[in-house]
């Protein structure tokens, strides 16, 4: 499977100059015109990524989440959901970096194949930092106007999360 | 909402932190996520504008409008409403595609294009028109096949075998990702 990930984009890039080649477009002044349009969407996204940087680091240092995570720790022991996974759980639509970070201290805590590494695992491949890429994409296109991306957005996430512990338990 | 959630984390977060946390701290916080920010989009930038040459190649060359014809057949029914020669349909393609392969940001400056692309189509251009809330929720819900950076992490920590959470994240996907565009449809529907 890696190798193939691996591969995927010298041949796409490949196929994609081949192509242009046989039909005999200018390559060269294309691949240039197409490079300064992407100068300025990164232009025009580089306030929505500074907006939300800014946010979501006050936010993530301030320790709320912790604290609010604290006061539910009886309950999730007794409903047998590893308290360890909370944070992680919190922070995976907000920051990618974040949740790796989380991610990490699991695995040098409980290691990789346990249940809380192989259900960090899960959640971090099967969801997305849904609350930055709308930002970043809205942002880009300057929609302030959302309507239900977020709230389906994250409804998404919730559903992903809770799949993910069921079926870390039944498949290992 | 973004403009509430964006107001919240940061009044939420600075009051906390003057209440009970460590206002020394703050400062840093304050003055080094511009920088971070500043980092961010330092990576990205070569990787947005890389890729932003090779596709405009392959958009002039009708390459990107026979990958959309691939999968224009089952796109369209998600995306009801874009034109059917529409170009967001390959950038929506190609961005998948490198999503799934776990590209992450080789999949970021399709995404951007195909939003480029929809709010060319979208009467009003200050709201998110129904196409692109699809496209971010299946965006964002993640159809990740192999997740390469997660991978790579249990092979540091001497994982068994590093590999045998792609099927609990393919399944775990699938869940979210028919959650999600389920609920994208009815609340669609309730509009009109």
């Amino acid at each position: 499977m890696n190798t193939i990930s691996k591969m995927i984009i010298p041949l796409f890039v490949l196929f994609v100059i081949f192509y242009g080649y046989r039909k005999k477009i200018m390559i060269y002044d294309t691949f240039l015109e197409g490079a300064k349009e992407g100068l300025i969407t990164v232009f025009h996204i580089f306030p929505a990524i500074l907006a939300m940087v800014f946010a979501i680091n006050i936010f993530l240092n301030s320790h709320l989440l912790e604290k609010i995570f604290s006061l539910f720790i009886p309950f999730f022991n007794k409903i047998n959901i590893p308290v360890e996974i909370l944070p992680m759980a919190f922070v995976r639509p907000i920051s990618g970096t974040a949740s790796l970070a989380i991610m990490n201290t699991i695995f040098a805590n409980f290691g990789p194949d346990s249940f809380v590494g192989r259900l960090a695992s899960t959640i971090q491949g099967c969801t997305d930092t849904t609350i930055y890429v709308l930002a970043l994409y809205f942002g880009s296109i300057k929609i302030n106007k959302t309507r239900y991306a977020l709230t389906t957005g994250l409804f998404a996430d919730l559903i992903g999360i809770i799949a993910s512990f069921i079926i870390v338990h039944l498949i290992f | 909402m973004i403009n509430k959630l964006w107001g919240f984390f940061i009044i939420a977060g600075i009051s906390f932190t003057l209440l009970f946390g460590e206002f020394s701290g703050l400062n840093d916080t304050i003055l080094n996520s511009a920088t971070d920010g500043v980092k961010m989009i330092m990576d990205l930038l070569p990787i947005i504008v890389l890729w932003s040459g090779i596709m405009k190649i392959a958009e002039n060359s009708g390459l990107l409008y026979k990958i959309g014809n691939l999968v224009r057949p089952l796109l369209s029914k998600l995306f009801p409403s874009l034109k059917k020669d529409s170009k967001a349909l390959g950038y929506i393609t190609s961005n998948i595609v490198a999503n799934a392969m776990g590209l992450g940001s080789a999949a970021t400056p399709f995404g951007l294009k195909a939003m480029e692309e929809m709010q060319k189509e979208n009467k009003n251009k200050e709201e998110a028109s129904d196409a692109m809330i699809t496209f971010l929720v299946l965006n964002t819900s993640g159809v990740t096949i192999v997740p390469t950076t997660v991978i790579a992490l249990r092979m540091m920590y001497h994982s068994q075998n590093p590999e045998e959470i792609i099927i609990s994240a393919i399944l775990a996907t699938l869940c979210s990702s028919i959650a999600g565009l389920s609920l994208d449809y009815i609340r669609r529907r309730k509009k009109k």
